[in-house]
């Protein structure tokens, strides 16, 4: 028998924030696998007894990446403390906002942080120019940036940079790894666009700026409504956002979605159920309210529980299902999970074993194990494009499918690495299809002679009942739960998408969705863990996000009010 | 204020500056700049425009503009080790969001971005012992950017990083102290930032406050990128740090007032105020002073350069101004729908200042009000560490 290895993957790059991967190797596959988030910073404390329209903006700054989720999920659960529902022109302008986040997210999340753990650099350097482009008309019809030339020049540039010997970013990667599965032409061109993503993103960002002031960390949310008025009454600025649609659209469609495919056919080994997915559950809270009472079947991305797997039904989410356990959390408390509401957390560090290692039998992570049901949930695109698909949500089934006619493959191949890699790309053209509704809609919305941006509201004199929103961030589905007495914040509580996926244990020993996922991937070389960085990436960790609950509120659960 | 009253500046001759250009830079540098701006689609021209842009924000006279370009072909990559604290990543996000991304990226080819964790590839042990190389074999030669706050409380526990579980202080101190300039980067490292608002449950400070050294503040929630790759670019140019304010703040990016240079100043003076958000004065523009605008406490270039490009800022959207590049304004801002009371500030009584300039005798009266309030209110907030400014000169 062959003995275990034990192996600490820590700093875990490319990813938002401090993340700790331990995994036991044996028989040069993964036998074990303990998440851990490394750094707390305690938001909530601080949000108590702040005065409630200040609220969004502070909540926001748990995340300079999704740099609206936040900031809207607050806005929403105090409308909803409120009893407000902010104007037609307001929603869509929020829609529109959050549409650039999406697709701004998923982009560079897809090349910046993940390309590189399907397409190596090495690989690029053997590439024939003249195949890449044949390649890429294979691919596509028109495919994006593509000539005989240009692949030559992005080929000589990288020559250069590695003769260079100084690699800055690239030090120290994986190059020539045995775990790269694309042929060089595939390589070359996946980093090829890397670098035009460089550009695509900015674009995305000035489209969040539009309306929302500036990216990250927009300006432009209040409760109530938007304050961006003069930018919508602006004629230019609605175009300004369409033409800026159009070029992420050529991006999406001739670069993002053919890439995809490339990863798809050459990984095929990989797509396969099961590999690098160990979720049995996927929860969507459902996002983009197409109705201004922001009721669940009438939002673009669909609400939803499918558990075990079985792709016949999707359940109704009742938020009253959700706990969290502390078990094997930094934090004091009973072991069994409690509702969001109710628990009281009390950060209660215990330490590193000797050598560096985390306890495995005891408290190992500042994140929480959040459960549904007293299920472990995956959340994220993969959750909502698996609920769209089995509700037939819009046509969500239709771009699923044509996906898998492509590659002759059928849907429970999803349950994968690849698969969820895939759903980021299908979805991320979803939301571009939404942008141009919402875009028309608002004009057709103002043609009405509709100027209204925001709605009045009253403070309430007797502390309300906690209200939550649930919310769907471009990582997954994000819960914010708010009392509000006068204008005084006097409870908060957040739970959020990658708390879901980079849960540690449970007081039942399950193992969360990180760690589960991970089982049995191979690990020929523990030096180079390219498939645990590929299967942890497909997640879109985000751990400032993660990391960063307490509740100081010690109340009790008072009558529970939900709208969503 | 300005960069000519500063004595840091009149230290340096342009003899001085031409010279360290010569030690750092070639002939051949330049030209093997220009041909790879070249390979990848941009002219000289592009280039030229972009250094006078940045000229221009670094408040440099228009003769800097051929050095500027100089020091960006610089010859030797000066390596730069960026960590990661507390904090949300939005610096780094914003810092990717670079005027012209090809330019700047190539620019910093030029200045190595030796260690980052959110860009490096590899992962675990053999970043982590990319990390330790570099900072042996650049002693005394890199430039440090902390992004993110240093949680203090309990000795640092609540953030660790590496295999054997460092804290974030053990780190930020090991590493800032052989660099050659410290840069922090975000208002998280410069003052300790969101996660030190009150009551700080982790006991999180800026890099100045936990460890005590000198270092170069950038902040804002996040800085502008102009604000980031200017103030490298500053130092890359003199080698040495930029006049500072009493926050350590560069005074070519924070040198002035939002209020100041707000496109919707002249409304403020004319007395017309938006009321309630969506409001007439909202779809025409008007002062967001009632609406809680923190403007005239807050010191940073965002109406002349805005973010993205120009492509909008905060009071832009219609919605005031937060403070963001503040120490503690979390706390001291707020409520931030809610104009400051505790700052004095007097604004244009009944219909404004216009209003009154034809009743001969108010006129002056008038005037004089607002600006002395106005100006009293800027004063308050830079006198109030008057004492530890020792780098200001007036």
């Amino acid at each position: 028998m062959a003995d275990k290895k034990h192996v600490i993957i820590d700093p875990i790059t490319r990813i938002e924030g401090h993340l700790r991967i331990e995994i036991d190797v044996k028989d040069n596959k993964v036998d074990n696998a303990w998440s851990t988030g490394t750094l707390w910073r305690g938001i909530e404390p601080i949000l108590k007894d702040r005065d409630i329209r200040d609220a969004g903006l502070l909540v926001q700054r748990i995340c300079g990446v999704c740099t609206w989720s936040h900031y809207e999920a607050n806005t929403m659960s105090a409308e909803i403390a409120l009893g407000i529902k902010p104007p037609t022109n307001a929603r869509l302008i929020r829609n529109l906002i959050n549409a650039s986040e999406f697709m701004h997210d998923h982009t560079v999340h897809f090349y910046a942080l993940h390309s590189l753990d399907w397409a190596d650099v090495a690989g690029a350097l053997k590439a024939d120019p003249k195949k890449a482009n044949e390649l890429a008309h294979k691919f596509s019809k028109q495919p994006y940036n593509a000539s005989v030339e240009h692949y030559a020049e992005i080929k000589k540039k990288l020559e250069k940079f590695v003769a260079s010997g100084q690699l800055g970013p690239f030090s120290g990667a994986y190059m020539g790894n045995k775990l790269y599965k694309l042929p060089p032409e595939a390589d070359l061109i996946i980093i090829s666009h890397y670098l035009d993503a460089l550009y695509t993103q900015v674009t995305l960002a000035q489209m969040m700026a539009i309306y929302g002031a500036k990216n990250p960390h927009p300006q432009s949310l209040v409760v109530g409504g938007i304050t961006s008025v003069m930018d919508m009454l602006d004629a230019k600025r609605i175009g300004q956002y369409l033409s800026k649609l159009e070029e992420v659209g050529d991006f999406v469609q001739h670069a993002y979605l053919p890439d995809v495919d490339l990863i798809t056919h050459f990984y095929k080994d990989e797509f396969v159920e099961g590999w690098g997915c160990g979720s049995n559950n996927f929860l969507s809270y459902g996002g983009f309210p197409e109705t201004n009472d922001w009721v669940a079947e009438f939002r673009y991305l669909p609400q939803g529980v499918i558990f075990d797997r079985d792709l016949s039904k999707v359940e109704k989410v009742d938020e009253g299902g959700i706990t969290e356990s502390v078990a094997h959390s930094w934090y004091d408390g009973p072991d069994a999970g409690l509702y969001p509401g109710k628990e009281e957390t009390i950060p209660k560090y215990t330490g590193l074993n000797e050598d560096g290692s985390i306890k495995q039998d005891e408290k190992y992570s500042w994140v929480k194990a959040p459960r549904y049901k007293d299920k472990v949930m995956e959340v994220g695109p993969l959750s909502r494009i698996l609920v769209g698909y089995v509700s037939n949500h819009n046509n969500i089934r239709e771009i699923v499918e044509q996906y898998l006619n492509k590659h002759n493959a059928n849907i429970n191949q999803m349950f994968s690495t690849v698969g969820r890699t895939a759903a980021r790309a299908l979805e991320t053209a979803y939301i571009w299809y939404g942008a141009h509704k919402w875009a028309k809609d608002l004009v057709s919305n103002m043609k009405q002679g509709d100027e209204r941006t925001w709605t009045r509201f009253e403070y309430p004199s007797k502390e309300t009942n906690t209200s939550v929103a649930l919310y769907e961030a471009p990582r997954g589905s994000l819960a914010h739960f708010v009392r509000i007495k006068g204008k005084k914040v006097t409870h908060y509580q957040v739970v959020v998408p990658s708390t879901w996926n980079a849960s540690p244990r449970d007081e039942k020993g399950r193992r969360g969705a990180y760690e589960e996922s991970l089982i049995n991937l191979p690990v020929p070389n523990t030096e180079e863990p390219l498939e645990i960085l590929r299967t942890i990436h497909s997640f879109d960790p985000c751990m400032a996000c993660a990391v960063h609950l307490t509740d100081v509120d010690n109340g009790k659960l008072k009558k529970f009010r939900l709208e969503v | 204020m300005s960069l000519k009253n500063d004595n840091s500046f009149n230290e340096l001759s342009i003899e001085k500056i031409d010279k360290r250009l010569d030690e750092i830079c070639s002939k051949d540098s330049e030209k093997e700049f220009y041909k790879k701006l070249e390979s990848s689609g941009f002219s000289r021209r592009d280039f030229l425009k972009w250094t006078s842009f940045i000229t221009a924000a670094l408040m440099l006279p228009p003769a800097f503009e051929s050095r500027v370009a100089r020091a960006a072909a610089i010859k030797e990559r000066v390596p730069i080790i960026w960590l990661h604290m507390a904090e949300c990543t939005g610096c780094t996000e914003s810092f990717l969001r670079t005027q012209e991304p090809s330019i700047a990226s190539l620019i910093f080819d030029h200045v190595s971005l030796t260690y980052h964790d959110t860009l490096m590839m590899a992962s675990g042990k053999r970043v982590e012992e990319h990390l330790e190389n570099a900072v042996k074999k650049y002693e005394g030669k890199y430039i440090c950017v902390v992004e993110g706050a240093i949680p203090t409380k309990d000795n640092g526990i609540y953030l660790t990083i590496g295999s054997k579980g460092e804290t974030g202080l053990s780190r930020v101190k090991r590493i800032t102290a052989k660099a050659k300039y410290n840069l922090a980067f975000g208002t998280c490292s410069a003052f300790g930032g969101v996660q030190a608002a009150r009551p700080n449950p982790t006991g999180a400070k800026g890099v100045h406050d936990a460890i005590g050294i000198e270092i170069v503040n950038v902040p804002g929630c996040p800085p502008s990128s102009t604000n980031m790759v200017g103030t490298l670019l500053h130092i890359l140019l003199f080698d040495k740090i930029p006049p500072l304010d009493m926050f350590r703040r560069p005074l070519w990016a924070y040198g002035s007032r939002i209020h100041d240079y707000c496109e919707r100043r002249a409304h403020f003076d004319a007395g017309e105020f938006v009321e309630e958000w969506g409001d007439e004065g909202a779809k025409k523009g008007w002062c967001l002073y009632k609406m809680g605008c923190k403007g005239p406490l807050t010191y940073n270039n965002c109406p002349r350069y805005r973010f993205n490009q120009g492509t909008n800022w905060p009071i832009g959207a219609g919605h005031g101004c937060i403070g963001c590049s503040e120490s503690d304004f979390w706390d001291n801002m707020a409520p931030f729908e809610e104009p400051n009371d505790k700052a004095g500030i007097r604004i244009p009584g009944g219909k404004g200042v216009e209003a009154t300039s034809d009743e001969i005798g108010t006129v002056a009266a008038g005037v004089t009000a607002a600006a002395i309030g106005i100006h009293a209110a800027g004063s308050v907030i830079r006198a109030k560490s008057s004492k530890t400014n020792e780098k200001e000169s007036k």
